[in-house]
């Protein structure tokens, strides 16, 4: 039997949870050719509901549906919040399409977090991929924003070709910085490109980082965590000291539905992020 | 020079566990070598005399797709080992190395290896096992890589 997760103190939303509330968009930013990022902001006088890194919203689009989506602003930014996506689904590439000014219903933030305070005095490993690093960015504006509290803080990042890499101007940021590591890595590489090329998992052995005194989040398609966890366990990280955000079909996010059950928990409410020693037994399982 | 080439190789996990007049051997064919960005370091189809260790900098192996020209297929970094070709009959590299950045490496004469270990099979066995573990990581990384993660049916 898995213990069950203890549910971290994390914001939730301030109102009825399945009640959307309506947001006004106040940019879209285009941030790949399927990539795209909301600006939100509430549209009526209420302030929202502050969040904590990792959580989610569930984003509605009028008459077409609603679906989860991480919240992957900078959390001083709050009540401003900015959503990023991929326009793959129904719901997603109608929500692509909206337009500045327009109103979309939100509710959350659900879910629990990247352990930030915990990470304090220790060196941090984020590993992203493809669409996994919009779900780190909040934690990433965090732990940068408070840089001196961690040791060696180490981003590696995997994307599908150069055109695919997401905010570029966040990850040249933080890596004009110096004080951190930032990798990138392509699967495909166009002629003339000239950073490197490969599986994210193949940076894992190149980093600098005391296993002993590291915590590790991840976040991308299952089977890129599966083998980053491989490859982060072999470096000698302790499983208790390794975090993965799961990802399965969300509806209601409160608990009650029972769509995203993964074993003893449903990823609405026990998750979307995890401690892997504590899923441990049924990561990786095909029927889960 | 040796000595120092022995330190740096008796501290990198690829030889972690050698005999001691092994690594003194695999020391004795390992050089320093610099190579400026840009610079090709073997040319696919020539013979394959050499593998390289990397402490520093950013090496591409690229193909030749005619026409799009050379293209990256992966890239070895510092800490890592590039080359097994000299291992495998008929020794002839099948992919083109160039740096992609300045790059500090030691190369090491694989004709050199591969010949003592054809006399030497404990030391050859030895060296075969790591670099069985190198190319089972590059095949599984590979793999990986072909799934195509992270696009939008994944």
């Amino acid at each position: 039997m898995v213990p069950m997760l203890e549910r971290p103190m994390a914001a939730g939303p301030a109102t009825d949870a399945m009640l959307p509330m309506p947001y006004r968009i106040q940019r879209v930013w285009r941030d790949t050719k399927d990539t795209f990022t909301l600006d939100l902001k509430p549209a009526d006088s209420g302030g929202g509901s502050s969040f904590a890194p990792g959580q989610f919203n569930m984003l509605y689009v009028f008459g077409v549906g609603e679906i989860p989506i991480s919240i992957s602003s900078d959390p001083s930014h709050f009540p401003a919040i900015r959503h990023t996506t991929r326009a793959v689904g129904t719901v997603s590439k109608a929500m692509g399409k909206l337009k500045r000014g327009e109103v979309i219903g939100v509710r959350g933030p659900f879910g629990s977090h990247w352990p930030i305070k915990e990470a304090a005095g220790r060196d941090v490993v984020i590993v992203a991929g493809g669409i996994g690093l919009a779900p780190l960015r909040s934690a990433l504006y965090e732990i940068m924003s408070s840089r001196d509290q961690y040791g060696r803080v180490t981003l590696l990042y995997g994307a599908r070709s150069p055109e695919d890499i997401l905010f570029q101007r966040e990850l040249e940021l933080w890596r004009g910085k110096f004080d951190s590591d930032v990798q990138l890595t392509v699967d495909r590489a166009p002629s003339g490109w000239r950073g490197t090329v490969g599986v994210v998992t193949t940076l894992i052995g190149r980093a600098r980082f005391d296993p002993a005194a590291t915590l590790a989040m991840i976040c991308g398609p299952e089977v890129m965590m599966r083998f980053t966890v491989m490859e982060i366990r072999k470096r000698g990280v302790a499983a208790n000291e390794i975090y993965l955000s799961m990802e399965r079909n969300m509806k209601c996010a409160v608990g009650f539905c029972g769509h995203c059950q993964y074993g003893p928990f449903f990823i609405c409410k026990d998750g979307p992020v995890f401690r892997l020693d504590r899923i441990a037994s049924i990561f990786g399982l095909a029927e889960i | 020079m040796i000595q120092t080439i022995e330190r740096i190789i008796g501290e990198h996990s690829f030889f972690h566990g050698m005999a001691e007049q092994h690594l003194k051997f695999i020391a004795g064919c390992a050089n320093n070598a610099r190579f400026p960005e840009g610079q090709l370091i073997f040319r696919e189809g020539d013979e394959a005399n050499h593998f390289y260790f990397v402490r520093e900098g950013l090496i591409a192996i690229e193909l030749m797709i005619p026409p799009r020209g050379f293209t990256t297929v992966q890239t070895v970094g510092e800490g890592e080992m590039l080359g097994w070709s000299w291992l495998l009959s008929p020794y002839r590299w099948h992919f083109t190395g160039r740096a992609l950045e300045p790059t500090r490496a030691l190369t090491f004469d694989g004709k050199c290896l591969r010949t003592k270990c054809e006399e030497d099979h404990d030391l050859g066995y030895e060296v075969l096992k790591r670099f069985t573990h190198i190319i089972s990581e590059r095949l599984d990384a590979t793999r990986l890589q072909l799934l195509d993660l992270y696009g939008a049916h994944a």
